[in-house]
């Protein structure tokens, strides 16, 4: 079995083995497994273990911090001084990122070990990882299934053991539901907790960046490292990260915890309800008061997501043309066939349906019925959330409405790609954050449960998502591997 | 020709004299080599993000204030969407449904005594593009971003211009008002300071607009008074031979002096605006806006206010001083030096200062005559030590560097003779020597007064006081 | 809601794509299924509803106005596709 954050951390405190050896392990695991799995786009080994020799040495002097010398794994969404960035995208498979990302800067000042950068859905668009020019991600747990997506890799990685913790983004559950999908811990913070300074934009008033561990615990340490304020990020929280790790020993004893009716209608595949009533049962064992809620705008926030991520995106990804950076189609003819030819040749189908789809939400007679309307309704669903948590301190539901499906079973319809989002999407709207943590098996595939929190109440999410994990052990299994 | 009307309206983007770009902290200095002045953000690498500059909403509070405009408490940045090559994010950052300074006004003064009130619409913040050139390589254009993210205040004027003298009045006053403010350097040439204006033309008494053209590429107050004059031309031209004004873009040749059609960027025009999701909305309170005001320099329309009431000059001198800023620091200065010779100084600089920046092509702040140098030229007028017809000789002098007007006056041994003793005698002199002059002026020949002045002055080498001389020449000349 | 290959085709254009002639129709549709998902804004009454331009209604931080930035130009310009004596380069654009 392979170790957590808060293991690998401890142990290397306590000298019982290097950075420079976990990191080997992992490396030596990835290259086994990975050929299969494909969750890595890049695996930076040498400068993996240059950083594991400065960690040690830091060690060694007793100026380590908790993530010194921790290997980890980021989403290739993520910029990375002079490693290739490439968003799973042809536009970007020469981008060598000239800066870090602030997340990343984070990490390097922890001392952390960067692994690689993981395979994700093309520029973050797509809920299964079958988007990548890279080619899909397996699931661990059945290599014929999808992980999730879009920050397939991340979790895959995790689930398989080849990195302890990764880095993730979500705009519409792209953490959570492949957290959920093979089986590992994720946390989407609140909306403005993390800089997304260098975190590649694909719907800027929507995208989150947070970590995959194998627990809340290893979650909470990660978290703490990657949240605070950025100057350079105008939407980035200027309030203080709680340290999150000292957080989440209180229990759940009257905690109130609210089920919105809505999460268990008919859509929800009955096998995996009934994972999430045991689930449920266990926290009413630790003392939770458990409630019904009502979130009554559910159902319009997919439509309402899509219209606000896919306008946002249309326009975001305009700087991808071909002329300062990335991909060039050859010999353009004249500007418009390097604009049209560079674009149409380096973006992925599901991109470009995106582009179109905002491009046309925006365009001339559209606003009014489509962003604006949109936005209209993202203040309703987010009224639905704040009524409810005068009620309750945090939220539950299924992750996903079903487990993971097979790999091609939804690619040629992409409005039931969507649907998977049903229970993700509204947090990303209203801004709030959310979790999803393993709460059983259904036919061999793993099921997720969301906890979701008031505004930056990331600390109530792993406390209770700690607390679960202390009495069950859903989190601590592993699949096992095939080469 | 006559039963035409011209209907004019200027946009003007003023180029915010910031340190530093309007969403980044890279330099906006003018000359630097090619993109050595655009950073990550200015350059829309991937996951870039942009951080509004304070001084820049500053600025613009300023300018609202300065035309009594309503200054938006809640402004929102919203994204132009459009491709082209010096637009590296694809969409321009600039403002749309809630821009910073509302409805404001100014007043124009077209020609002497004639004033004008032109409305303007609103002003907004936005950041500009970078620049393209198309002569540096065979097959293609060169792209430099060092611009790209410099803020501008995008001045729009409601379309109340009937001329193109209105016009250029308009945009002379703008110019005049941003440099007060010093919001904006004003250097046309180097662009940080533009026009385009909007020009339709209607038949005398019809109520509805006609369709209008846009003009662009044009960097000076002269050629905006062409291109305007030309394209009002072109337009009634066009229609009195039966076709109908294209609304379209037109660039001004200036070497032509034409506008021609531009092939257009972006056909279809749908900019696709929606507001920024990057950037938050922008909250001004009233006590920003009361600092600001307070703050505010002393405008061109009070100071000219306070020349009329407290200097006594003339509306005419009063406009002139002020319409440029260095103009009147100049006259404030040398009048610091000789606080109660306002007339006099005004004159001199709107005189023979003028004509000599004029006719070397020096601006005011390039002066080789000091304001307080000038101001003891004056002085030396008026207390008699020279005459006004020397001081000019002296204020040539003083232009070439040969020193003060005191030391010239000394040098040149120029100073007045004052002394009724020696000026009578003088006077005895030519009188004596010029009995028939004499016989005829008390005949009654009035003129002949003027060849007893030069004889005088000619024998004083211009240094006889001219009052005196005259007032004693005529008691002397009495039959 | 459903779109024409002449609309795929326009925001096409509008959005600098190139899509290949013989995938229009699928793109049509596609898009077309999307945007009747995206309808089913429209059941709801939305009026008097304040749009919502940030989740948390945070208000812009403003930045002070310094130089922070030093010249990088090389660096950038080392994964660049085409430059020379520090321009980007693309095809000629007539004006």
């Amino acid at each position: 079995m392979t170790m957590g954050v808060t293991e690998i951390s401890r142990g290397l405190a306590a000298g019982k083995f290097s950075s420079v050896e976990v990191t080997q392990d992992y490396l030596a695991r990835i290259a086994q497994f990975n050929p299969a799995l494909n969750c890595f786009i890049s695996i930076t080994d040498e400068l993996a273990l240059a950083q594991a020799r400065q960690a040690d040495a830091r060690l060694a002097k007793g100026e380590a911090a908790a993530l010194t010398g921790v290997p980890l794994a980021h989403k290739d969404l993520f910029c990375t001084d002079g490693v290739k960035t490439s968003c799973a995208s042809r536009i970007l498979d020469n981008f060598i990122a000239p800066y870090d990302a602030t997340v990343i800067e984070h990490f390097k000042l922890d001392g952390a070990v960067m692994l690689g950068k993981t395979n994700m859905d093309e520029f973050a668009m797509g809920s299964s990882n079958e988007n990548s020019y890279y080619g899909c991600v397996a699931n661990p747990w059945n290599t014929a299934h999808v992980p999730g997506g879009s920050s397939g890799g991340s979790a895959a990685a995790v689930a398989a053991g080849l990195a302890p913790g990764a880095t993730g983004t979500d705009t519409g559950g792209s953490i959570r539901q492949p957290a959920a999908l093979c089986g590992v811990t994720g946390i989407k913070p609140t909306y403005g907790r993390v800089s997304r300074y260098g975190m590649i934009a694909f719907a800027s008033s929507l995208d989150q960046g947070g970590p995959f561990a194998r627990s809340a615990e290893d979650c909470a340490l990660l978290l703490r490292t990657m949240a605070g304020f950025d100057r350079r990020d105008s939407t980035c929280s200027e309030q203080t990260v709680p340290d999150y790790p000292a957080s989440i020993g209180r229990g759940v004893e009257g905690l109130k915890i609210g089920l919105p009716v809505e999460y268990f209608a008919e859509g929800l595949d009955n096998k995996l309800a009934t994972v999430i009533d045991t689930a449920v049962g266990e926290l009413r064992k630790l003392g939770a008061e458990i409630q019904d809620i009502s979130l009554p705008n559910t159902g319009l926030s997919i439509p309402t997501y899509y219209v606000v991520a896919l306008a946002e995106c249309s326009s975001n990804l305009s700087r991808f043309d071909g002329v300062r950076f990335g991909y060039r189609c050859e010999d353009p003819v004249d500007l418009e066939d390097l604009y049209k030819r560079s674009r149409g040749e380096g973006f992925g189908a599901e991109v470009k349906r995106r582009i179109l789809i905002g491009t046309y939400a925006l365009s001339a007679g559209y606003y009014d019925a489509y962003y604006l309307k949109a936005q209209q309704l993202r203040r309703m669903i987010k009224d639905d959330f704040q009524k409810a948590f005068a009620s309750v301190d945090l939220i539950l539901g299924p992750t996903t409405p079903e487990v993971a499906f097979k790999i091609g079973a939804k690619t040629d319809d992409p409005v039931s790609m969507y649907l998977q989002d049903i229970y993700t999407i509204s947090l990303n709207l209203a801004g709030l954050p959310g979790m999803s943590l393993p709460v059983g098996f259904v036919d061999g595939l793993p099921v997720g449960m969301q906890l979701i929190g008031n505004y930056f109440d990331e600390a109530g999410l792993l406390n209770a998502a700690h607390s679960y994990q202390q009495v069950t052990d859903w989190h601590l299994q592993s699949p096992e591997l095939s080469i | 020709m006559s039963d035409w009307e011209s209907v004019i309206g200027l946009e003007v983007h003023a180029q915010l004299a910031t340190v530093s770009k309007i969403f980044s902290g890279a330099s906006t200095a003018f000359g630097a080599a090619p993109n050595t002045q655009a950073c990550a953000v200015d350059l829309g690498m991937p996951g870039v993000l942009p951080v509004l500059n304070r001084e820049a909403v500053t600025m613009a509070i300023r300018f609202g204030v300065a035309i009594d405009a309503e200054i938006d408490h809640h402004s929102v940045f919203a994204r132009k969407n459009y491709f082209y090559p010096d637009l590296p994010k694809g969409y321009q950052i600039s403002q749309f449904e809630l821009p910073i300074v509302g409805k404001g006004h100014i007043f124009i003064s077209p020609s002497e005594g004639v004033t004008k009130e032109v409305g303007i619409t609103r002003a907004h913040l936005e950041e500009d593009a970078g620049k393209s050139i198309h002569d540096q390589f065979p097959e293609q254009s060169g792209i430099d971003l060092n611009r790209a993210g410099t803020p501008l205040l995008e001045i729009v004027s409601e379309p109340d211009m009937r001329s193109a003298k209105e016009a250029v009045a308009y945009a002379r006053k703008i110019h005049s008002l941003v440099r007060y403010l010093e919001i904006c350097d004003g250097n046309m040439q180097e662009g940080s300071f533009r026009c385009d204006a909007n020009v339709s033309v209607r038949r005398k008494g019809d109520q509805k607009l006609g369709t209008r053209a846009e003009l662009k590429n044009i960097n000076s107050f002269r050629f905006l008074e062409r291109a305007i004059n030309h394209e009002i031309e072109r337009q009634i031209a066009l229609i009195e031979d039966g076709g109908r004004v294209v609304q379209e873009t037109r660039l001004y040749d200036s070497e032509r002096d034409e506008t021609r059609s531009m092939r257009s960027k972006e056909e279809a025009n749908d900019y696709r605006y929606f507001p920024d999701p990057d950037l938050l909305p922008v909250i001004i309170s009233d006590e920003d806006i009361a600092r600001i005001r307070a703050a505010l320099p002393e405008l061109p329309e009070q100071k000219k206010q306070r020349y009329i009431d407290a200097l006594g000059l003339s509306d005419y001198n009063a406009e002139l001083l002020t319409g440029n800023r260095d103009t009147a620091i100049y006259f404030e200065t040398a009048l610091a030096a000789a606080p109660q010779l306002s007339a006099q100084l005004a004159n001199w600089i709107l005189g023979d200062l003028t004509g000599a920046l004029n006719k070397t092509g020096i601006e005011v702040t390039s002066a080789p005559i000091a304001p307080a140098m000038l101001a003891q030229l004056v002085t030396r007028i008026t207390d008699n030590t020279i005459s006004g017809k020397i001081a000019k000789e002296v204020f040539e002098a003083m232009w070439q560097g040969e020193g003060s007007a005191d030391e010239i006056i000394a040098a040149r041994g120029l100073k007045q003779i004052t002394d009724s003793g020696a000026i009578e005698t003088l006077i005895d002199e030519v009188i004596a020597a010029n009995p028939e002059q004499v016989a005829q002026f008390r005949a009654g020949k009035e003129k002949v007064l003027g060849f007893f002045v030069g004889q005088i002055m000619q024998q004083s080498q211009g240094k006889a006081n001219p009052g005196q001389v005259n007032a004693i020449l005529r008691e002397k000349l009495k039959p | 809601m459903t779109l024409k290959s002449e609309d795929v085709r326009n925001i096409a254009h509008l959005a600098r794509l190139h899509i290949d002639d013989d995938a229009i129709d699928q793109y049509a549709s596609d898009l077309s299924s999307i945007l009747s998902l995206v309808d089913q804004m429209n059941q709801v009454d939305s009026s008097g509803v304040t749009p919502m331009a940030n989740p948390l209604d945070a208000t812009q931080r403003l930045r002070d106005d310094e130089v922070t930035e030093i010249d990088e130009r090389d660096k950038f310009q080392q994964i660049a596709p085409d430059v020379a004596a520090g321009f980007y380069r693309v095809p000629k654009v007539i004006e």
